[in-house]
């Protein structure tokens, strides 16, 4: 795949109250932005298990977008603060893993913010674009490999590494 | 059981079939996702036919599960769900995926959109397989109502649900209710006097059994949820005890200071230090202002103290803070004026004899300063030539981009005041000429009639410097007349800027406390701007009047009804359903370790000291899930949105991904 038709693939976590309510702004006022995000709505950016965004990309996503209230303005008085540590922790999870931390992205964008919303996803967008694919899944093979390898003996010594 | 899943891909007319191949993705559903039955596309699956069809499949195919692709679930999630209900099967068991507004009409290209229309089914298809059957909660439902704002709109919604027989607590922060309304002369376009129609409706609520008034007070706190709301309110000291006070009035007619009244007579007319805002103010209680008061000043004075004659003053007063418990909030804070000091070219503040609306409608109140005389600043002299200013911070992209709607009607009548009191002629500059209501255009008509003059253009300047004999000692205004392709510049007397509506300086503030969400330009986002254009996001608060948008009288009351309305709704329903989206936690797996007591905002997590355990009180549960993500040992469960549903639908949503990754690599699916 040439690199300038490359279309990254991004997984989007939308609160429920602001930022799922702003992407539905920006379409009944039919903004037009990248088709390339694609919306998982949860109540709270605080719902976002940091786990949720590893494993979108471990399944082939090559960038992650959370979209919360913003501060001071959750629907849950404050969750999105913690959605905000998390985020940081995750991004020095990414470079301690070897991945660029910019593939993860968070965003704030109240129930009017319709066009700001649009103009973070254009600007993620070309910003993963410019990153190229991430292909996890390929790429970790060997990893995987090794994995396997350590489930297999730690089956083998079950046992003994039983916890009580 | 396995799973025997549903799939319906709605046209929505062309709104997304226009954009998205709906047949092909219905086609592709049915042929490549595990579980899946059937797989429809409808031109409208909201339409009677559409619910009609899903019900009979639910039928006919046994289906355990639905995934509706169409427009978001905010607008019609409750459909679908009712519709899988009728047919018997749970309603949390239906999965709505929104191919509307997050991928047809933000789309440009088909392919594209159709790709991504086929990752959100799949995701919504691979998560409803792991949704669960739950039961909506129940709450009951306080009789009582808190209404912020006692203008037209709020005492509209109060007096309502007073007669209806529920208790309703009005809180205003002026010393008066009234709001606006109050300091207006006449009313368009029946030109009916303001006071004569508002002070009846304002007695009514200060002398009803089951209204409580707290003027002068302010919202401080506001805690809980739909159904029992905890309200802190602070009271605002007012150095005067309410029980004793009779409204004699002595205090203030002997009350040495004066100061000019920047609120009810909008910097045009004089208070004392000791004042009611107006003669029918409700209550009739006096307020000290502190910060013009001599005794706070230089402990001198006190005269209203010795001259009261029940000892009503009380100088030590304090603020008080008071609790109240209410099932539903109205909120109708209502808006503030543009400060036209913010367009230095139009002068006000500089050239003396430019005006705001709200000076103006004080100028011609009887009970105003001028006693309804249209006088100059030097309180003598009556104008020749009067201008009216439109759009003065509205319809300006340097201010506010909104039409503030009721300006034009505003200016109309002010028109005919300056003709029926004076001899002057009077000016209209005007973008466009906005009376698109009942008996409005009629009204413009009448002005045209009367001879108002109207001018087509935006105000450039107005100015005090003169360029020809005849402008001088008067304000020249500056237009371009678009209609004759001139520039004009035309000597007037007096000017009247027509300041935007804004809202509230601290809309913002108050809607944190409240949890719902203003606009860009700061009003209050209702919930749905043509459905639903009186509740808000967060279920028991409603908005009404002027907060949630530009409106006249008649709008402000008509949404101050509706939105009683509704409260009474709810109260005649006792009980609200709200969504069993909770957190729950497995016992027998928790560690104790207590990092999700804390984490919850609500306090809705509760640690059992002998077990050893945290556990969720579900009544104070709200829903967001932090706690479920923050879980190290994973036992705490988000109901509808539990890690195995996200996880599911993180795997539907990337099903392409992965198949690109299994071509790329092929052995890397061994193991």
């Amino acid at each position: 795949m040439a690199e300038e038709t490359f279309e990254p693939k991004i997984v989007g976590f939308l609160c429920n109250w602001c930022s799922y309510r702003a992407a539905d702004l920006a379409g009944t006022a039919r903004i037009k932005y990248p088709p390339n995000v694609r919306i998982i709505r949860v109540m709270c950016s605080g719902r976002v298990d940091p786990a949720f965004v590893l494993k979108a990309l471990s399944l082939g996503a090559d960038g992650v977008m959370i979209a919360g209230c913003h501060p001071g303005e959750c629907h849950y008085i404050e969750q999105n603060y913690k959605a905000m540590r998390r985020y940081h922790m995750l991004k020095h999870t990414l470079r301690a893993l070897g991945l660029e931390e910019d593939r993860i992205r968070l965003v704030w964008a109240s129930a009017a913010e319709g066009q700001q919303l649009a103009e973070h996803i254009e600007e993620f967008v070309d910003d993963v674009r410019k990153l190229g694919p991430l292909h996890w899944p390929s790429n970790f093979q060997e990893n995987g490999e090794r994995w396997h390898a350590v489930e297999a003996l730690a089956q083998e010594h079950a046992e003994s590494l039983e916890v009580l | 059981m396995a799973e025997r899943v549903g799939v319906y891909i709605c046209h929505c007319g062309s709104n997304i079939a226009g954009m998205v191949d709906v047949e092909q993705v219905a086609k592709w559903a049915g042929e490549n996702l595990e579980g899946v039955v059937v797989s429809r596309d409808y031109k409208f699956m909201c339409s009677s036919l559409g619910q009609a069809m899903i019900e009979e499949d639910i039928k006919k195919h046994n289906l355990t599960h639905v995934v509706v692709g169409a427009c978001s679930p905010h607008l019609h999630e409750k459909t679908f769900r009712k519709a899988c209900q009728n047919a018997g099967l749970n309603p949390y068991l239906c999965q709505m995926t929104n191919l509307r507004e997050h991928v047809s009409w933000v789309s440009r290209d088909r392919e594209k959109a159709t790709e991504k229309a086929r990752a959100l089914v799949a995701a919504a298809v691979e998560r409803v397989k792991r949704q669960e059957p739950l039961q909506p909660l129940s709450v009951d439902v306080n009789p009582a109502t808190l209404v912020i704002g006692g203008g037209i709109a709020g005492l509209q919604a109060t007096l309502e649900l007073a007669d209806a027989g529920y208790p309703v607590y009005v809180v205003e922060r002026r010393p008066s209710i009234g709001g606006h309304m109050a300091q207006f002369d006449k009313t368009f376009p029946t030109l009916d006097c303001s006071a004569c129609i508002l002070t009846p409706k304002m007695s009514e609520a200060g002398q009803h059994p089951n209204v409580t008034l707290y003027t002068y007070s302010e919202v401080d706190e506001v805690s809980g949820s739909v159904g029992h709301f905890r309200v802190r309110i602070r009271r605002k000291a007012r150095m005067v005890t309410e029980d004793k006070c009779t409204g004699c009035g002595i205090c203030v007619e002997k009350c040495p200071r004066k100061v000019v009244d920047e609120d009810f007579e909008a910097g045009f007319g004089y208070r004392k230090a000791i004042y009611t805002p107006f003669p029918q103010a409700v209550p009739r209680i006096p307020v000290i202002d502190v910060h013009s008061c001599i005794w706070f000043e230089r402990q001198k004075c006190r005269a209203c103290e010795k001259l009261c004659p029940t000892g009503a003053i009380d100088f030590e007063q304090k603020d008080e803070i008071i609790e109240l418990e209410v099932g539903n909030i109205i909120v109708a804070t209502g808006w503030n004026m543009f400060d036209c000091r913010r367009i230095p070219q139009y002068g006000y503040g500089r050239l003396a004899n430019v005006f705001t609306a709200l000076e103006f409608e004080r100028m011609c109140n009887a009970a105003g300063p001028t006693n309804g005389k249209i006088l100059l600043r030097d309180g003598k002299t009556e104008p020749q030539t009067v201008a009216i200013v439109h759009c003065v911070g509205s319809r300006d992209s340097n201010h506010n981009e909104y039409c503030s709607g009721i300006c034009c009607m505003a200016a109309l009548k002010f028109g005919h005041l300056v003709l029926e009191k004076t001899k002057a002629e009077v000016y209209s500059f005007y973008i466009d000429m906005r009376t698109n209501q009942k008996g409005y255009e009629e009204f413009y008509h009448r002005l045209l009639e009367e001879g108002m003059h109207f001018v087509r253009g935006k105000v450039a300047e107005v100015t005090d410097a003169a360029r020809r004999p005849d402008e001088a000692g008067k304000l020249i205004v500056q237009v371009e007349d678009t209609l004759l392709g001139k520039q004009r510049r035309i000597p007037v007397d007096m000017v009247i800027l027509m300041g935007a509506l804004e809202p509230q300086t601290d809309a913002k503030e108050l809607g944190l406390k409240l949890g719902i969400s203003c606009s860009m330009a700061g009003w209050y986002t209702e919930r749905h701007p043509k459905l639903d254009p009186v509740a808000t996001m967060t279920d028991g608060i409603f908005v009404a009047g002027t907060c949630q948008g530009p409106k006249d009288i008649p709008a402000s009351v008509a949404q101050g009804a509706a939105a009683a309305a509704r409260v009474m709704g709810m109260i005649t329903k006792r009980k609200v359903w709200i969504e069993p989206v909770v957190a729950t936690i497995d016992e027998s797996r928790c560690s104790g370790c207590r990092i999700c007591n804390n984490i919850c905002p609500y306090n809705a997590i509760e640690y059992d000291e002998a077990k050893g355990v945290s556990r969720v009180i579900t009544a104070m549960c709200k829903g967001c899930g932090t706690c479920v993500a923050a879980c190290p040992a994973g036992v705490i469960s988000g109901a509808h949105f539990s890690n195995e549903q996200v996880f599911a639908e993180i795997e539907g949503i990337l099903w392409d991904a992965l198949q690109e990754e299994k071509k790329a690599e092929p052995q890397a699916v061994t193991g």
